[in-house]
């Protein structure tokens, strides 16, 4: 008995001491995302993204001579939950960058955590403005906030002939952020603003503000929730034969799973992306995109998926590309470093510009976006 | 006057299915005095029963729903059979920490088991909905309402005029003499608690091809059944159906006319106010049950 318990102790140890010389090879990099909860489905997605970029990088002999290593956390889509995983990862694993934390209350409710122990945090998918204009420097932004995606999508109010436009967006930041962008972007180009709904986002049902939406006279609905809710938004809207033509924004509207869920509720729905999978040759770095579609595929990781995984893929691109320019793993160097880095990102050339309060801007990257149509069950290009 | 008409439909529809995950908590929570955190799982399991049965095994859609209602009762049978037999007796904050535990193990194992992504289930109903006027409604909820409509009824007669129904509400009123009586009281406890369960089962299976299935989908579910409970008063079967009403027609009318933003809230509003003048809930007469 005795000399089992040793043995097992003498085990434990060396596993203890192995696990630490293979840190000592590594560096580290924190990353929290909702693996459960109301977003399990789209933090898992950058998960894997994240990973399929941390393989390839060691693949192809690491960062500064180490192995990259990823800590992933799950914040429960739970924004105490968030601070509480910034917090291990930071205390714990001592990781010196962080890439998180998918939806916009999750990432403010880290940001103060990022101050506080001063290590900087790559937002990869959240688009509140808040985010990037209350003056936190260590926030490094490579997802479009909705200001910039309104902006993109303004011409179209005239090319789509949209008069008169319904929002319809879920009770968050991010949600609420976008209804206020779209609808400036619309009054801005003399399109007339119907009602402005919320929903809850946990809701299942929308009846109440679709039969509101379905008597208003407009043309168009603004839509913006995560592709859960729009699947069960796009059933119900035909259910109760709105006559608006939608338009989802937020970029996590995974056309394939409304295709493959909604099915023909999703026929003539158009939907803003920041990725377009299905004709990867159209994106800026095409050899980029169609490397990691063939590795995400090569997985056999879900296809519906590759709209949010992309974002992983990217994010830790560039915190190693900066790691590298830093020249060692320390959170005050890769910072510094971040502002200068330049990456051939699957979302285009991916650099920083400020945006904030001077003196304590936050960095923000200028992505793509693009319009896609729902058509007969494919994805078309608008 | 269209908007108000097409609210009404909706909140009737919606009102359905509310009053049935209702109905089944209140045999447990209202009769059984047990704080059923699992009501929600159970729900989310029916859900998930169907998408196995139509989608993964290709079975017919009607026997699938009764499948999935079989296993939830089964399923609810388990739960009381291992973990509350143990703890008659015990106090209510002892079954309230096993319940939170049960509904959280439950939880993380649809999630193991389905991963986080939505499943959708698909039905035999047409796609386009029905039009009456100003009114449409899709064929897949007014089949919901109807079942759900039945069943309401069925578990009335069950309780009210049945030789089971009969034992289980003197089972719950006075234990010891329901025994001395010749009551098979573990037995009533079991049926009791699967009967809810069954319910809350039927109404994931009936609302998993309206919505989707997915793991969280419980949460939501079982707030509203607590807050329908409550409204109507423990223990009363119609007090739970016109609960489910009452908080559908709140919340329609409230998010459609007043904020949606609210939607939610307006419900909760109204059960505050109704608790301030009968704090016992609507129907619920002192201390008697059934």
């Amino acid at each position: 008995m005795t000399r089992t318990v040793s043995g097992m102790l003498a085990g434990l140890a060396l596993a203890l001491l192995a696990g630490h010389a293979a840190a000592q090879d590594s560096i580290k990099i924190g990353v929290t995302q909702p693996l459960t909860g109301a977003f399990a489905a789209s933090g898992n997605y950058v998960a894997q993204g994240a990973k399929l970029a941390e393989e390839e990088i060691n693949k192809a002999g690491g960062v500064l001579g180490k192995k990259l290593q990823l800590v992933i956390e799950d914040n429960k889509s739970n924004p105490t939950e968030a601070v509480a995983t910034a917090e291990k990862l930071i205390n714990s694993d001592k990781v010196p960058v962080l890439m998180g934390a998918w939806s916009s209350t999750l990432t403010l409710a880290v940001m103060p955590k990022l101050e506080e122990y001063q290590v900087p945090m790559l937002v990869e998918t959240s688009s509140s403005g808040k985010i990037t204009t209350s003056g936190n420097p260590f926030v490094f932004r490579i997802s479009p906030t909705s200001e910039m995606e309104a902006k993109a999508f303004a011409p179209l109010f005239k090319t789509m002939n949209i008069k008169k436009a319904d929002f319809l967006a879920t009770n968050n930041d991010f949600g609420l952020g976008a209804s206020k962008e779209f609808s400036q972007a619309a009054k801005a180009n003399g399109v007339e603003v119907g009602v402005m709904e919320t929903m809850d986002p946990k809701a299942t049902d929308f009846s109440a503000q679709l039969a509101k939406i379905k008597s208003s006279g407009a043309d168009t609905l603004f839509v913006t929730t995560a592709v859960e809710q729009i699947t069960l938004i796009l059933k119900q809207a035909k259910d109760q034969q709105l006559p608006q033509k939608i338009i989802t924004t937020g970029g996590s509207n995974s056309p394939d799973q409304l295709i493959a869920q909604a099915g023909d509720a999703a026929n003539g729905t158009y939907h803003l992306v920041f990725f377009t999978p299905w004709f990867p040759e159209a994106v800026k770095n095409a050899d980029v995109a169609k490397q990691f579609v063939a590795l995400w595929n090569d997985k056999k990781f879900n296809v519906g998926g590759l709209t949010e995984g992309f974002r992983g893929w990217d994010g830790i691109h560039v915190i190693a590309a900066a790691i590298s320019a830093a020249g060692k793993a320390d959170a005050a160097a890769i910072t510094k470093a971040l502002w200068d880095v330049k990456v051939k990102g699957i979302n285009g050339d991916i650099s920083f510009i400020k945006q904030g309060p001077s003196g304590k801007e936050s960095a923000q990257n200028v992505p793509s976006v693009y319009l896609i149509k729902i058509e007969n069950g494919k994805v078309t290009r608008q | 006057m269209d908007q108000l008409l097409q609210h009404t439909v909706n909140a009737l529809i919606l009102g359905g299915s509310y009053a049935l995950l209702g109905i089944g908590l209140t045999l447990i929570f209202g009769i059984m005095r047990v704080v059923n955190f699992t009501h929600g799982e159970l729900y989310a399991f029916g859900a998930y029963m169907m998408y196995m049965w139509v989608m993964l095994a290709g079975t017919n859609f009607y026997l699938a729903l009764v499948l999935a209602v079989i296993t939830g009762i089964g399923l609810g049978a388990m739960i009381e059979v291992v973990l509350l037999r143990r703890l008659r007796g015990a106090d209510i904050d002892t079954t309230m920490l096993v319940m939170i535990g049960a509904w959280i193990a439950l939880q993380n194992l649809e999630q193991f088991t389905w991963s986080g992504v939505a499943k959708s289930i698909s039905t035999p109903f047409p796609a386009s909905p029905l039009v009456l006027g100003p009114i449409s409604v899709s064929w897949n909820r007014l089949f919901v309402f109807v079942v759900a409509s039945a069943l309401i009824v069925a578990t009335y007669a069950l309780i009210h005029k049945s030789k089971l129904g009969k034992a289980m509400r003197a089972t719950f009123q006075d234990r010891d003499t329901a025994a001395l009586m010749g009551v098979e009281i573990n037995r009533i406890h079991t049926a009791t608690f699967a009967l809810g369960s069954g319910l809350a089962a039927a109404a994931g299976a009936l609302l998993g091809p309206v919505f989707v299935a997915y793991p969280s989908m419980g949460d939501l579910a079982s707030l509203k059944a607590f807050a329908i409970v409550i409204l109507g008063g423990l223990g009363s079967i119609p007090g739970a159906t016109a609960g489910g009403f009452i908080l559908a027609f709140m919340e329609e009318l409230g998010a459609g006319y007043v904020s949606s933003g609210f939607r939610d809230g307006m419900g909760f509003l109204l059960i505050i106010a109704i608790l301030l003048v009968k704090p016992t809930g609507l129907f619920a007469r002192r201390e008697r049950i059934g």
